[in-house]
């Protein structure tokens, strides 16, 4: 097992008595895969991320990564957050090689495998450009490039494109799947958007709200990943099933 | 809560925003219109002032005119005079302003950053800035005599708690994801504090700066008017005692000038160095 969570706790402590937020999550991932975490909101999906993260502790329970008990943020986990957290004072090329920066790589090597990444996600013409010039997926792709210089295990991925337009949202998700195939890097994306899910995740954990817990963990075996497959009777009935599982509690989902 | 409320239809009342150049809200002005307004802020008190001393029966003594100023500085610059006590007030300021710069950014910076030091800190500093720097001065004569020493230290009293706080409050906005995506790059503390913190806090800084700077311009020719052998605000107490108004104005008129240098300049500065600050992500 690749990330292993184990009976991962969370709470909050309120003003009326505990918060809680996770409950019971037992999740295991193998190398490579692409796993969505699909959830309303109130199932704590960005919670359990931050765990992963290391961004937070759980309240009780793990999270193994790699055979390391994870309690602290490190590069092994990339992150890409929903609301584009680029240095807006350096350019992209800057910021593409920052983490790399932090980690002590020499200026060479910074350069090639920042503009390699760069071009990996499609925006080397854009390297000596302020994040203040670039559209909402722009961003969005030099984030990913980021984090993927820095030579990540897995890149936890936050909500990531439910800010962009359902247009450049396709174009990002056709651009996920290259992405995936070509780097084989483990990805763990959460989302609220279903479609989204069944289209790029190989593997689906569906999550109750209030609290969330692990409802159901569904394989997604689909023909092909190309647009044409949203057309496909299977990909309706996986839509279906995860709408309906999510529809439980009287919450509305995407 | 089954029937819907009754309609606001006799209430609508025909109300619209008039269209409308010199009153418009959160719009940028046409550039001459912008341009002639700006001229006639100085141009039309100085006609007036013009005006009131060539057609007023008013006492020279009273309201000299423009051109008994000008005369007046002509004839202080010739002797070397304006030029000694501008210098003087200068270097005051200068000293003053690097101090409290050195002092208050990295503090300043440490309390937004740091809760802990925060709490330390901003209780008393909230405190002293509260008193009046002026008040200081008996104290400071008592304490470090007449010479630089008093002035100096009286505009780092008046201004470095300000400034402290006021850079401590930028900090305070940096957003929280930007420090978390630091740590999770592989950063440490200290990396996130100066490779990420200072250079997003940089134009709140100067800005803060520019604001103090004017505080502690007005605190030298205060100090000044106390105790100094020159600078502009000796200048002005001398004349004062003299009644040479005519030469006050001078003293006035050259250390707004001054001031208001000061201030564009620094704006030029923060416009420079700052480029990607002008619009947020």
């Amino acid at each position: 097992m690749y990330i292993q969570i184990k009976n991962l706790h969370k709470s909050f402590p309120t003003r009326n008595g505990q918060l809680v937020v996770l409950k019971d999550i037992n999740i295991n991932i193998t190398q490579g895969e692409y796993i969505c975490a699909v959830g309303a909101s109130g199932s704590g999906k960005s919670t359990l991320l931050r765990q992963i993260a290391g961004l937070d502790h759980p309240t009780s329970g793990e999270v193994i990564v790699d055979g390391q008990l994870i309690n602290a943020p490190g590069h092994d986990r990339g992150m890409v957050f929903q609301n584009y957290t680029l240095y807006p004072w350096m350019s992209v090329l800057e910021n593409a090689e920052f983490g790399l920066k932090l980690l002590g790589v020499p200026k060479k090597l910074r350069r090639e495998r920042a503009s390699y990444y760069l071009d990996v996600v499609g925006l080397s013409q854009f390297s000596k450009a302020l994040p203040k010039q670039l559209s909402g997926g722009m961003k969005q792709r030099v984030e990913i490039a980021r984090a993927l210089a820095s030579e990540p295990k897995v890149l936890l991925m936050d909500e990531p494109f439910s800010a962009l337009d359902v247009h450049t949202k396709e174009t990002m998700h056709e651009f996920m799947i290259d992405l995936w195939q070509r780097t084989n890097i483990t990805i763990f994306m959460i989302t609220h958007d279903v479609e989204e899910s069944v289209f790029l995740a190989n593997r689906i954990y569906a999550l109750g709200s209030r609290p969330g817990t692990v409802r159901k963990e569904i394989s997604i075996n689909l023909p092909d990943r190309s647009a044409s497959v949203k057309r496909h009777k299977i990909f309706h009935d996986y839509r279906d099933e995860l709408m309906e599982l999510l529809r439980q509690h009287g919450k509305e989902v995407s | 809560m089954n029937e819907p409320p009754k309609s606001i239809r006799e209430f609508i009342r025909p109300r619209k925003v008039n269209s409308s150049v010199f009153w418009q809200i959160a719009e940028e002005l046409p550039p001459r219109l912008n341009t002639a307004l700006i001229v006639t802020s100085i141009a039309l008190p100085f006609s007036l002032w013009w005006a009131i001393t060539t057609f007023g029966h008013i006492d020279t003594k009273f309201l000299p005119s423009p051109a008994q100023v000008a005369t007046a500085f002509i004839r202080l610059w010739s002797t070397g005079e304006i030029q000694k006590d501008t210098i003087a007030s200068l270097w005051r300021v200068g000293v003053g302003a690097l101090l409290v710069g050195l002092f208050s950014i990295p503090i300043g910076v440490l309390m937004g950053s740091f809760a802990s030091i925060r709490a330390l800190l901003e209780p008393l500093f909230g405190l002293v800035r509260y008193m009046p720097a002026p008040a200081f001065i008996p104290l400071l004569i008592l304490y470090l005599g007449i010479g630089e020493e008093p002035k100096i230290t009286l505009i780092f009293i008046g201004v470095f708690f300000f400034n402290s706080l006021m850079v401590m409050d930028t900090v305070k906005f940096v957003p929280k994801e930007l420090i978390e995506s630091t740590y999770i790059l592989g950063g440490t503390r200290r990396s996130a504090l100066l490779q990420v913190i200072f250079p997003h806090v940089l134009p709140g800084i100067l800005d803060a700066c520019r604001i103090n700077l004017a505080a502690a311009w007005q605190l030298v020719i205060v100090s000044e008017l106390i105790a100094a052998t020159e600078g502009l605000g000796r200048r002005i107490s001398v004349a004062g005692r003299f009644l040479k108004t005519d030469e006050i104005f001078v003293g006035l008129i050259v250390i707004g000038v001054i001031g208001l240098s000061f201030d564009l300049f620094f704006q030029a500065m923060i416009r420079v160095s700052c480029k990607w600050a002008s619009q947020k992500m």
